[in-house]
């Protein structure tokens, strides 16, 4: 049978609504928006400059040319660092981010520090929020870049966008955010909160997956990452997946539509989740902000339980016990090390996904497996034993530690 | 009523069977492949499936082949992968003066990074000439790049000797394959290249979608930074919908190569012998056999190919490659070609495809007919 789905970090399904707009496209409205000299490829272009402007009126944006078209939420990541970094007349300068940030920031930042730039992983707390004072400490002169996450994947802390932004804008720096997760589930406004570039995934917004784009604030050119055609302003060359960005237009229009109902809907879940989780199962942590946190998001340890187990116990419910692109590595998650939850306990998170398709009825289902099984798997835990014994718990219990500093 | 659409070099309709096989990708299958849930597995098993599809069709192994966004991307992965990858081993690059602008720009994006790049030229045919590639190659040559099939006059290179003599040299080659595969065979083994690059929308797949045929042991500066996926070559969750339309679309190419070909070939005459029939000063572009099999670019003497299109309402084509065709010039394909003035400024390339007909062709010609016997008073 077909598994509860609560993995919604990873990925989402499609929507009905954007199913049908991308009906078309897949099958009779088959042009090259490029093709200008026939109906064919007039038609497609329409379709994208449509998407264009719903992509914008998701995050305000005033115009609908400040947004890129991409194949993902990873490529205009990409886009926006090396895109403003070679810019620079020569490979130097300075990107300052944080340390769990998606591996498309952190990965892009460490192969640019390869090329000659510099790089600063600002200091967050045990929540995993940025220190705003050791991030205006850690600008210089050259500094560029600010780029930091509007949410974390795994935790869902939210971070504080307005701030970072006056900040960098104090000493005239650009501000990048990786919104992926926030976006449909937190309301971003990137004239409001100071956004100068920001990156769309279309498959975490109940789009499809291969494409996204980047919000750049007019006025600001971008270094392109993929030479050809000249499309996208010379930004980003290669023909648009028409379907695709008609699919995450409309994705965009209904993330904005029903963002109020569908959070407060999502929010009632996870406190029930919540609630469930911690009155039914003892020594549990709660990773990541208490309140300022994705309406959608809970990550806990179980300790004395290891989270590949759990997921592989409640099997009838798709759980993650890390982030979906390095799951399938043994690593812990690189992000609760960041924020300083010890290996035992990072191996024993699971990482709930909330969306659109969840009901009380499954949290419910859910709790129930997670009692049940959590209480076998510590059974068969000799530290739970001991734990249980009086033995040297303070060990394995959570205290908040300093952040890792890189 | 819609035009009869003769573009299929700028992009194609998606095949009604690939589009069937994406259906269920729509909904059910929504998994992320790099979870490792049921609903990931899923995805993975796909995704792994339509690679083994490509890699049937390029006569190559499912790990040499790396999906991307599209042919640019592969383009871009491939030449900025290669050249960047091994800069301490040389400096050169050579391409040909008709390829596509996603191997154009890539050239003078490597130019601007202190690479030489060296324009091979072509004959009036479209063809690149083997004794000029061994007259290019020098001790610093890193790659060749040279496309299979041009996307304008249809002209098929001579790739497997112009491999062979970079395989002799020591030199990588790669080849932008989007306009051949599907419309004639393309097997990596018989070109001998290192690195092919392929287009879903180009043969009945979706736009978005595309892959990289990566030779083993050829090593490649990933161009996309993020989680390791696509053998830590390509970073982005993948596009499990289009990538399974890719694989599906890969295996109808190979399924129906022949047949395809036979019947484009078929469209393809019977439209240029009912224009040759009844027009004067028409001229084919290319060559009559080493071409597409699906594509006619035909010179109208002393006309506008734009007043020609203009005119044309009953006949979607194009009047230069599609990607640039915002500005009204002579395709650099054309001026390689050393095509008249008074031919080229009315040029138009058609190409036809698997889902045209007879009757559509017999319309096409009655109109393109009435259209230029008009211009010419």
């Amino acid at each position: 049978m077909k598994p509860i789905y609560m993995d919604h970090h990873a990925t989402t399904p499609i929507a009905a609504e954007v199913l049908e707009t991308m009906m078309p496209f897949l099958t009779s409205d088959y042009g090259n928006p490029s093709s200008s000299t026939h109906v064919y490829g007039r038609v497609a272009r329409a379709a994208v400059e449509h998407a264009r402007e719903q992509i914008a009126a998701l995050i305000a944006a005033q115009r609908s040319d400040e947004i890129i078209l991409t194949s993902g939420a990873t490529e205009s990541d990409n886009l926006a660092l090396k895109g403003l970094a070679y810019r620079q007349a020569i490979n130097k300068g300075h990107i300052i981010t944080i340390a769990t940030e998606h591996k498309a920031i952190i990965d892009t930042a460490e192969f640019l520090k390869k090329q000659g730039f510099d790089v600063t992983y600002a200091k967050i707390d045990a929540y995993g929020v940025i220190d705003l004072q050791n991030l205006r400490d850690s600008i210089r002169a050259d500094t560029f870049l600010i780029t930091v996450q509007a949410a974390n994947s795994e935790i869902g802390t939210i971070q504080p966008l307005r701030d970072i932004a006056q900040i960098a804008h104090e000493q005239g720096i650009l501000f990048h955010t990786d919104a992926v997760q926030g976006l449909g589930r937190m309301d971003i406004d990137v004239v409001r909160d100071g956004i100068d570039l920001l990156s769309i995934s279309g498959h975490k917004i109940y789009g499809p997956k291969g494409v996204g784009a980047l919000y750049v604030k007019k006025g600001i050119r971008l270094h392109p990452l993929i030479h050809g055609g000249g499309h996208e302003n010379g930004m980003r060359s290669g023909t648009l997946n028409v379907p695709g960005i008609a699919g995450l237009g409309k994705a965009a229009e209904i993330a904005k539509r029903d963002l109020i109902q569908e959070s407060e809907r999502l929010l009632n879940l996870r406190e029930r989740l919540r609630k469930g989780i911690e009155s039914r199962v003892d020594l549990v942590q709660l990773n990541g902000h208490p309140q300022q946190r994705l309406v959608n998001n809970l990550n806990y340890s179980f300790s004395f339980v290891e989270g590949e187990s759990l997921m592989l116990a409640c099997r009838d419910v798709a759980l993650s016990s890390g982030s979906a692109c390095t799951s399938a590595s043994l690593q812990s998650s690189y992000v609760l090390r960041a924020i300083g939850v010890p290996e035992t306990l990072a191996h024993s998170s699971i990482r709930f996904g909330l969306g659109k398709s969840n009901s009380a009825e499954e949290i419910d289902h859910l709790l129930d497996l997670l009692e049940k099984h959590v209480r076998r798997l510590r059974e068969m835990s000799p530290l739970y034993e001991m734990a249980r014994e009086g033995v040297d718990l303070d060990t394995f219990a959570w205290t908040p530690h300093d952040h890792h500093n890189h | 009523m819609l035009p009869i659409y003769l573009d299929y070099n700028a992009t194609t309709p998606i095949d009604p069977e690939v589009a069937a096989a994406m259906l269920p990708y729509l909904s059910d299958v929504f998994g992320n492949p790099s979870s490792t849930h049921w609903y990931g597995m899923r995805a993975k098993q796909s995704v792994e499936s339509a690679r083994r599809r490509v890699a049937e069709l390029l006569g190559c192994s499912a790990d040499e082949i790396i999906f991307t966004s599209g042919g640019s991307e592969a383009n871009n992965l491939a030449i900025k992968g290669y050249c960047l990858a091994h800069r301490d081993r040389g400096d050169h690059l050579i391409i040909s003066a008709v390829e596509h602008p996603a191997v154009m720009e890539v050239a003078d994006f490597l130019r601007n990074q202190g690479f030489r790049i060296t324009v091979l030229p072509v004959d009036g045919q479209g063809f690149v000439s083997p004794r000029d590639l061994e007259a290019a190659l020098d001790a610093g040559t890193l790659l060749v790049s040279v496309m299979h099939a041009n996307n304008e006059v249809g002209t098929i290179e001579p790739i497997a000797e112009l491999a062979a003599i970079a395989r002799a040299r020591q030199v990588a080659f790669h080849t932008d394959a989007a306009q051949s595969v599907g419309k004639i065979g393309v097997r990596v083994d018989e070109l001998k290249v290192d690195l092919l690059s392929l287009a879903g929308h180009k043969l009945y797949a979706p736009k978005g979608i595309g892959a990289l045929y990566i030779r083993r042991g050829i090593s490649l500066q990933k161009q996309i930074h993020g989680a390791g996926h696509e053998r830590g070559l390509r970073a982005g969750t993948e596009n499990v919908l289009e990538i399974v339309g890719l694989g599906k679309a890969c295996e109808i190419a190979a399924r129906d190569l022949v047949d395809n070909q036979v019947h484009m070939r078929r469209m393809r005459d019977r439209l240029f012998s009912g224009l040759a029939a009844r027009l004067a000063a028409i001229q084919w572009n290319g060559h009559p056999e080493l071409c597409l099999p699906n594509t006619l670019n035909l010179s109208f003497r002393h006309l506008e190919a734009n007043a020609i299109l203009s005119g044309l309402h009953e006949v979607a084509a194009s009047a230069g490659a599609a990607c640039h065709s915002d500005a009204i010039m002579i395709s650099p394909v054309l001026q390689a070609m050393a095509v008249p003035m008074e031919w080229a400024m009315g040029t138009i390339r058609f190409s036809v495809g698997r889902m045209t007909t007879a009757e559509e062709i017999d319309r096409a010609v009655t109109a393109i007919c009435r259209v230029v016997t008009a211009l010419r008073g």
